[in-house]
């Protein structure tokens, strides 16, 4: 199942230096100036020596302009871009741990099927769910399970790309909003 | 060549061009500081205090426009630098920072004197360097000059662990960076100056607000010429005060909390406020969403994140003043705006900020303008903070750039000692005066050792009220005169204390003995101290208290009516 969202939420992704310290930096300018992050997923970019974060902030679109200009200030970021009104594709991977029972398991694992999601690990009492989809998706599942009891639940955080060109990599693109090079 | 990291270091400055660097040995640095009889072009002037070394710096970097150096051992050393580089990240000046750190093993195992030197000073710098090898500090080092003085300039550490120092490495000094995040934007969009240049034609009643970034951009012939061929007058934010001469007739002066009541109201009565190198801190717009609401604003600022941060505008261009105004002055069309100078010339004497009351009592503000008139205007002048410090900005009468130097967006009390210091060590050339507040003096008054001990002949009139006066005067205006913990009954003797460091002081309690002593001071061949005893109780105004605006100005002592 593909989604596109227009996120409520804004997305912003930034190209960043793979060196010790730099998540420190980046938490630290959002931390300090006060700004909300509702989730951060960090990975390896098809760049070597370049690593690729994905933030969902929240916030109006001024508070989101400073965002991503104090994100572009740091030295070690090299590319940000405000992807929120772009075409984006956008997952997060869940894991969810729900209470059951010989009873309950074959309703749980109906609901698993409609989400698309699949089942990882049985137990006794318990089964462990893995899904991937936007961040609506993961939290219809969770919801729908707490009926069950959720005993645990780990999310990666929401990472996004825009479809088409790109926007959030190295080839330049012109369809999102914020999008600055260099730094200060 | 193989050299050690200690001369890798110091060959590296030498070819930054460093000449002087303040500084104070511990374990931790001692193999760089080993090193330096090797290098007698590098003069080093040990402080008595860390904090000092980084004042130093930055005074240096204000009145050269150069980075100023400073460095210290680990642990206590690095933090005792705390104050200094938090001063220069909030005023943007140019600084590099060298600490030292425990070995490379010991690092995360609590040793002796280990402190998370970049970790503490990452939100106050612009960038850090942890360097782990001695093949790396070359690259640091010319990164850390580079990223502290282009761009928005501010202070850049490079911590370096003991053995790093030790350990030999191939030197070849870098000639280039290699920093795809960091490409400053140095030339304005041209479409954007053009739009700035039609609303300064079509303008009314346009004001210039010039701030540090004038200064540091070294747009002064620039700005002139903005401010000469469409006359436009010039109000100068607290850092901006000296980027214009404050004797020009377009000059109105400082705008905000203790500005001109003259400047704040053309401001509020403008209907385009040109903005350059200036950031709208809270001390000039009050309350911000009531800030020059009939006014569009053109911004030009090099950092983009300052755009929008505090106040909207509606031309933002993000470049490099001098840069911008180049261009800017070509497209802008000569204008008068004669009613518009007119109106400004009249709420001068409408609102005469500037008046001293009529008085035997010695005040700071006729000391501060008998020092103004005594150098011509044209002395270094260094503040601390407080009464005195916004005293100095209204009364003395700027002549040359880069001439007022405080710390501004910090606002450190005991900036006027290691401050003045570093300001004459770059510019031997200038009489440098240090207005000090009583309290800010006792801060760091241990570099007056420092001050004798290297021949530094700064001089310094210290406006003694007893009191930590600027916070007296909150007590007195929004307290009800309650005076809790400000005022000062046991101040040393200062005279006698210039006496005990070697240098030549003179008390004055007499507004006839103010501009002998003050002539006394400067013929005196090395550092002079002036103890001045002024009224203890007076008042800095105007005011606009804080997170106010323009309608709630206090303009005269009256303050049965400000009291709440
Ligand atoms: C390091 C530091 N501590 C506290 C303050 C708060 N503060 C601002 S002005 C001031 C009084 C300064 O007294 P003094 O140096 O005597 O100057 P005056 O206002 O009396 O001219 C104080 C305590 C400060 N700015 N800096
Ligand atoms: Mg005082």
């Amino acid at each position: 199942m593909t989604t596109t969202i227009r996120a409520p939420k804004h997305t912003i992704t930034a190209l960043v230096q793979d060196k010790p310290g730099v998540l420190n930096r980046v938490s630290s300018m959002f931390r300090r100036r006060g700004f909300n992050i509702v989730s951060l997923a960090v990975g390896h970019s098809e760049i070597p020596g370049l690593s690729r974060m994905t933030f969902v902030v929240e916030g109006d679109d001024a508070i989101v302009e400073q965002v991503t200009k104090h994100l572009h200030k740091l030295i070690d970021v090299i590319k940000v871009a405000d992807i929120s009104q772009d075409n984006v594709v956008s997952r997060e991977l869940a894991l969810i741990r729900v209470n059951s029972n010989a009873h309950t398991r074959s309703e749980i694992m109906q609901i698993v099927d409609i989400f698309r999601a699949n089942i990882v690990d049985v137990a006794p009492e318990s089964v462990v769910i893995e899904v991937t989809g936007d961040e609506e998706k993961v939290d219809s599942l969770t919801n729908l399970l707490r009926s069950f009891g959720v005993a645990e639940v780990m999310r990666t955080g929401t990472i996004a790309m825009s479809r088409g060109t790109g926007a959030g990599g190295p080839a330049p693109s012109n369809s999102s909003k914020v999008r600055l090079e260099g730094g200060v | 060549m193989k050299l050690t990291g200690g001369q890798i270091v110091c060959e590296s400055l030498i070819r930054e061009g460093v000449d002087v660097l303040f500084g104070l040995p511990g374990g931790a640095i001692l193999p760089l500081y080993q090193t330096l009889p090797e290098y007698p072009q590098l003069r080093h002037i040990l402080v008595r205090h860390e904090q000092g070394a980084a004042h130093a710096a930055d005074g240096y970097a204000r009145v050269t426009g150069r980075p100023g150096v400073a460095w210290a051992t680990s642990g206590p050393g690095a933090t005792n630098l705390i104050t200094g580089i938090a001063t220069a990240q909030m005023d943007s000046v140019p600084m590099v920072i060298i600490t030292g750190q425990v070995s490379r093993a010991a690092i995360g195992s609590d040793a002796f004197q280990e402190t998370d030197t970049t970790g503490i000073t990452l939100p106050i710098t612009k960038h850090n360097y942890l360097v782990m090898h001695a093949s790396e500090i070359a690259q640091a080092i010319k990164e850390a000059f580079h990223i502290a003085s282009t761009g928005r300039p501010g202070p850049v550490l490079v911590d370096i662990p003991k053995d790093v120092f030790e350990e030999e490495a191939e030197f070849e000094y870098p000639e280039t960076v290699d920093l795809p995040g960091y490409k400053p934007t140095v030339e304005g969009h041209s479409a954007q100056i053009k739009r700035a240049a039609k609303l300064i034609d079509q303008s009314k009643r346009p004001v210039i607000l010039a701030g540090h970034g004038v200064i540091f951009s070294g747009a002064f012939d620039e700005l002139k010429e903005l401010a000469e061929k469409a006359q436009i007058p010039v109000i100068t934010t607290l850092l901006g005060i000296s980027s214009f001469p404050d004797n020009h007739v377009l000059c109105v002066g400082m705008p905000g909390m203790h500005g001109m009541a003259y400047a704040s109201l053309a401001i509020e009565e403008a209907d385009l406020l040109i903005a350059l190198g200036m950031r709208f801190d809270d001390r000039i717009t009050g309350r911000a969403s009531a800030f020059a609401l009939g006014a569009r604003k053109i911004h030009v600022d090099i950092d983009p994140s300052e755009i929008g941060k505090n106040v909207k505008v509606d031309v933002p261009i993000v470049g490099d003043i001098k840069r911008v105004l180049l261009k800017l002055n070509k497209y802008v069309e000569p204008a008068t705006h004669l009613d518009w100078v007119q109106h400004i010339e009249q709420l001068k004497k409408d609102h005469p900020s500037m008046n001293i009351r009529d008085t035997d009592k010695l005040l700071p503000q006729f000391i501060i303008r008998e020092l103004s008139n005594a150098t011509k205007g044209s002395a270094i002048v260094v503040t601390g903070v407080g009464q005195h410090q916004m005293w100095a900005a209204q009364h003395y009468m700027f002549t040359e750039p880069r001439s007022f130097v405080t710390s501004g967006g910090s606002g450190a009390m005991g900036y006027e000692v290691p401050g003045a210091m570093g300001a004459q060590v770059g510019r031997p050339d200038k009489v440098v005066w240090s207005i000090a507040g009583d309290g800010g003096f006792q801060m760091t008054m241990a570099e007056l050792a420092t001050l004798v001990e290297n021949k530094i002949p700064v001089k310094f009139a210290i406006m003694n009220n007893g009191f930590l006066g600027m916070v007296r005067q909150w007590q007195e205006f929004f307290y009800d005169r309650s005076y809790v913990a400000t005022n000062y009954t046991a101040n040393p003797d200062f005279v006698k204390l210039a006496d005990a460091f070697g240098m030549l002081g003179i008390r004055v309690t007499d507004k006839t003995q103010v501009r002998s002593a003050i002539e006394k001071a400067m013929e005196y061949d090395g550092p002079a101290l002036i103890d001045f005893v002024v009224e203890q109780e007076e008042n800095v105004y105007p005011m606009i208290p804080a997170g106010q605006t323009i309608h709630e100005l206090i303009e005269e002592p009256a303050p049965e009516k400000v009291r709440r």
